[in-house]
């Protein structure tokens, strides 16, 4: 296969499972790198959501690996195809590595139109049919440094039979021989990375058949699909994950689809999860929400630029009357309820809250901007309070991932575990308290 | 060229005495210094000091009406050079209210702007926005969108808010008639904004850190503007607004208002053109001899992807700009057009909000700068030319000169090739 120099170097494993290292080689010149575990830029069509360069560049540490989904790109085909020069020109995306996933992993696609031959994205004007060929055009016109082969991920509800697990597993493994055939017959495509797409809906043995067989393609890595449901217990998904990553190359990243709660995210790292996409920020920030889990576990507050987490302080935060959600009722419809892992700062609470929406935190919101200030954006529906949102909430999560890393380096995982699920923790005692 | 000349604007005395100014630098919160004035046309250049920093005029005031310029940050606003923007009182009265405004250090302090603020009356709001119950002498009464009670906006109510606000420059509360009224009715608001402006002068808690402005009204008879004028020009207010205009009026007789406000002006205090924004009427207007302009136009067309150039405007959203690969002005240096094309902005639209904060960085940005080239090409010397070649720039041909723009021009010594 004409593949890239993607690398994944482990520099250590955990109790067997979590991984930490570095993804290098990424790029047309090989140059950038990925630290793992870590998450992808999530973008809209190549911007992250209202955010212009230079609200966007208030930011620190962003992943140098840029997100884009056929869902947003595919109705501009024709547009990208005249342009020539490939999609991140197009964009005036300058230094990054770009990668191509299919679907956009914070909008829900309706079901049902998938065949044997072909899925369908959904852009601005309606359904857009694809097939392998029509796929892989438009791989050819975006010109990404890595994309996932298109895929049937279409297993995530509770009622699919095995039969149909069973086609999506089948469709995905010829979808992937296909473009692999495409890729390798195609100059443009030439040092750009594919990833092998792991699909078997809750299925055990179609998960493990389904990661068998794709570990046999020459792939860089692999993309884990179909696991993304509320209604999926984390206790199941941690087991097939597991089990999948037990038939995967261990020197190869595996990207999880569509997950990205915090909790989550810790749970698949210790299941064997490399990369996840970065959606979850922009959900928060949509609902009018500020990202607020404590995720520091450095022993001298100073250092870590933040004060240490109050206990009390938390359950000051979380003290809201039916403004909480049970992390568990997150359902696949409804996966704009709010998490115990942000504040609502529609809540008249915050009227005059003139503290910033996380003390100590060092992204540009939190250093200009007051948390009534940005309950008065909201309540007077500005458009500003989704730019100052989603730059605390990407910059929030990043931390997460910054000190997840860390947490891996220096054996504090069960640490950072406690930081960040006591959020969870403390609602539930509350709600059981209550009643 | 003409010589630097300082003026201080004393609030509290009725001289203008130059020599007084030394010591007024303690207690005037404004202080216009003329930089340069045109020898053809009535346009001046200016400093305008005021506490936060000094304006250069003429000068374009982006409008953010509640605590924040829609979508843009403080830090973006300030990075396009914007000296001055506008808050409304009418808005932020009502929601978060003046208590919470004042508790969070002014609305400089809410929305963490650090340079100049001017905050309007409400008055306009009153009027445009919300079903008016009554004008009577005491104020305007109305009833709030928000929990339907009835609230009275006096002059004392409304400086009180705009003290709270801690505007740099704050206006009367005028007695509003849309310019399209006739009768009776207009010079019944004439005389009560002058009265209205006495006690927006006697309630203004802060007149050595907050400048009040009077509002020249009369509507479009030269009489009773004439009348306002001599009245208002009377107080000693730091600046005068010509207000009543920008409304459904004809452009021949907005423009006959304008130049007759700022014959009767003093020539050392700003003058402020409310509600005018359109890049024609900003060059003609600043030929008339106004200094500043407020529009929430350019702000607003930004959303719905209209983005201004020298030649008009583009609307990005267009089909024909899916395939152009040119950014919006080859010639701007903003920010959008260093970096985007027509084509990516156009597609973007589809996809997320930023679009509309691309084009509106660029519209500020296009104001901003038209300003900029206006004042530069005064200082120069060279400010009818400018005017030429804008003219030519903006219309396909001579005969689509609007015809008040040329008799505008005319008027100031201009005659358009």
């Amino acid at each position: 296969m004409a593949g890239g120099r993607m690398q994944l170097e482990l520099s250590r494993v955990v109790q067997g499972r979590s991984r930490l290292g570095v993804l290098k080689g990424l790029g047309r010149t090989g140059q950038h790198s990925l630290e793992v575990p870590g998450c992808l830029l999530y973008t809209h069509f190549g911007t992250v959501p209202h955010l212009t360069q230079d609200t966007l560049h208030t930011l620190r540490n962003l992943p140098s690996v840029t997100q884009v989904t056929l869902s947003n790109i595919a109705e501009h085909q024709e547009v990208l195809e005249e342009f020539k020069d490939g999609f991140r020109k197009f964009a005036g995306l300058h230094d990054t590595v770009l990668y191509c996933s299919l679907h956009d992993p914070a909008a829900l696609c309706p079901t049902g139109y998938t065949t044997n031959k072909t899925v369908s994205v959904w852009g601005s004007g309606g359904r857009i049919e694809l097939t392998v060929a029509k796929f892989m055009a438009l791989q050819k016109t975006v010109q990404p440094d890595w994309y996932q082969s298109m895929a049937d991920g279409e297993t995530w509800q509770n009622s699919t039979s095995r039969k149909r697990v069973r086609k999506s597993v089948d469709r995905t493994l010829a979808h992937l021989d296909e473009c692999l055939l495409v890729h390798q017959k195609s100059q443009e495509l030439d040092g750009v990375e594919v990833f092998g797409v792991v699909e078997g809906g809750d299925i055990l043995e179609e998960r493990v058949r389904s990661a068998r067989e794709t570990a046999k393609r020459p792939v860089a890595g692999f993309c884990l699909d179909g696991l993304q449901t509320g209604s999926m217990d984390q206790r199941l998904r941690t087991q097939l994950i597991t089990a999948v990553n037990k038939e995967l190359p261990e020197d190869k990243p595996r990207l999880l689809q569509g997950i990205g709660r915090p909790d989550e995210v810790l749970a698949c790292v210790e299941a064997g999860v490399d990369l996840f996409e970065s959606f979850f920020p922009f959900q928060v920030t949509e609902r009018g929400c500020a990202l607020c889990f404590s995720f520091d576990i450095s022993p001298d507050p100073e250092r870590a630029g933040r004060a240490p987490p109050e206990v009390l302080e938390q359950s000051e935060e979380k003290d809201a009357a039916g403004d909480i959600k049970q992390n568990g009722d997150l359902n696949h419809d409804d996966q704009t309820q709010m998490t115990s892992f942000e504040i609502n700062l529609k809540d008249k609470r915050y009227q005059d809250d003139f503290k910033p929406l996380v003390e100590g935190c060092g992204c540009y919101c939190c250093k200009n901007h007051q948390r009534a200030y940005l309950h008065h954006l909201l309540v007077t529906n500005e458009l500003l309070a989704g730019v100052l949102l989603m730059i605390h909430n990407t910059s929030h999560y990043q931390g997460f991932f910054s000190a997840l890393r860390e947490a891996l380096a220096e054996d504090k995982l069960d640490l950072l575990k406690t930081r960040v699920l006591r959020a969870g923790a403390q609602q539930t005692e509350r709600d059981e308290q209550d009643g | 060229m003409a010589a630097a000349i300082e003026c201080g604007a004393a609030p509290n005395t009725s001289e203008n005495n130059m020599s007084v100014k030394k010591a007024l630098s303690v207690a005037s919160p404004l202080t216009l210094r003329i930089v340069a004035e045109c020898p053809v046309t009535k346009a001046r250049v200016c400093d305008l000091i005021l506490p936060h920093c000094t304006v250069n005029t003429p000068v374009f005031m982006p409008v953010g009406t509640q605590g924040t310029l829609k979508g843009i940050t403080v830090h973006q606003l300030e990075a396009l050079g914007c000296q001055i923007c506008l808050g409304n009182t009418y808005h932020l009265g009502m929601r978060p209210g003046p208590d919470l405004i004042e508790k969070a250090n002014g609305l400089h302090g809410f929305m963490n702007w650090k340079r100049n603020l001017l905050t309007d009356s409400g008055g306009f709001q009153m009027v445009s926005l919300v079903e008016l119950s009554e004008v009577t002498e005491e104020g305007v009464k109305f009833k709030s969108p928000y929990d339907g009670k009835e609230i009275l906006l006096s002059p004392e109510k409304s400086i009180s808010i705009q003290n709270s606000l801690g505007s740099d420059i704050m206006m009367q509360l005028d007695d509003v008639v849309s310019s399209t009224v006739t009768g009776p009715r207009v010079e019944e608001a004439m005389h009560r904004s002058i009265r209205w402006l006495d006690r927006c002068i006697v309630a203004n808690k802060n007149p050595h850190k907050q400048n009040l402005f009077a509002i020249i009204q009369g509507g479009l008879n030269s009489e009773l503007r004439k009348a306002c004028l001599d009245e208002m020009t009377k107080r000693d207010v730091p600046g005068f607004a010509i207000g009543g205009l920008s409304g459904g009026e004809e452009k021949d007789d907005f423009w006959r208002m304008v130049t007759l406000s700022t014959d009767h002006l003093p020539r050392e205090k700003p003058r402020y053109l409310m509600g005018v924004g359109y890049a024609v009427d900003l060059v003609v207007c600043v030929a008339l001899g106004c200094d500043m302009f407020d529009c929430v136009f350019p702000t607003r067309t930004a959303r719905f992807g209209s983005a201004l150039v020298p030649w008009g405007s583009l609307q990005v959203k267009q089909k024909q700009y899916a395939k152009d690969f040119q950014p919006i002005d080859p010639d701007c240096q903003c920010p959008t057009c260093k970096r985007h094309s027509r084509a990516y902005l156009h597609a973007l639209f589809k996809s997320d909000t930023a679009a509309m904060h691309h084009i509106t960085i660029h519209n500020i940005s296009y104001q901003l700068t038209l300003m900029r080239s206006v004042r530069q090409s005064i200082m120069e010397g060279r400010f009818p030319e400018f005017i030429q070649a804008f003219m030519k720039r903006m219309f396909p041909s001579r005969d689509q000169y609007p015809s008040w723009a040329v008799d505008a021009l005319a008027s100031v010594n201009i005659t358009l090739q």
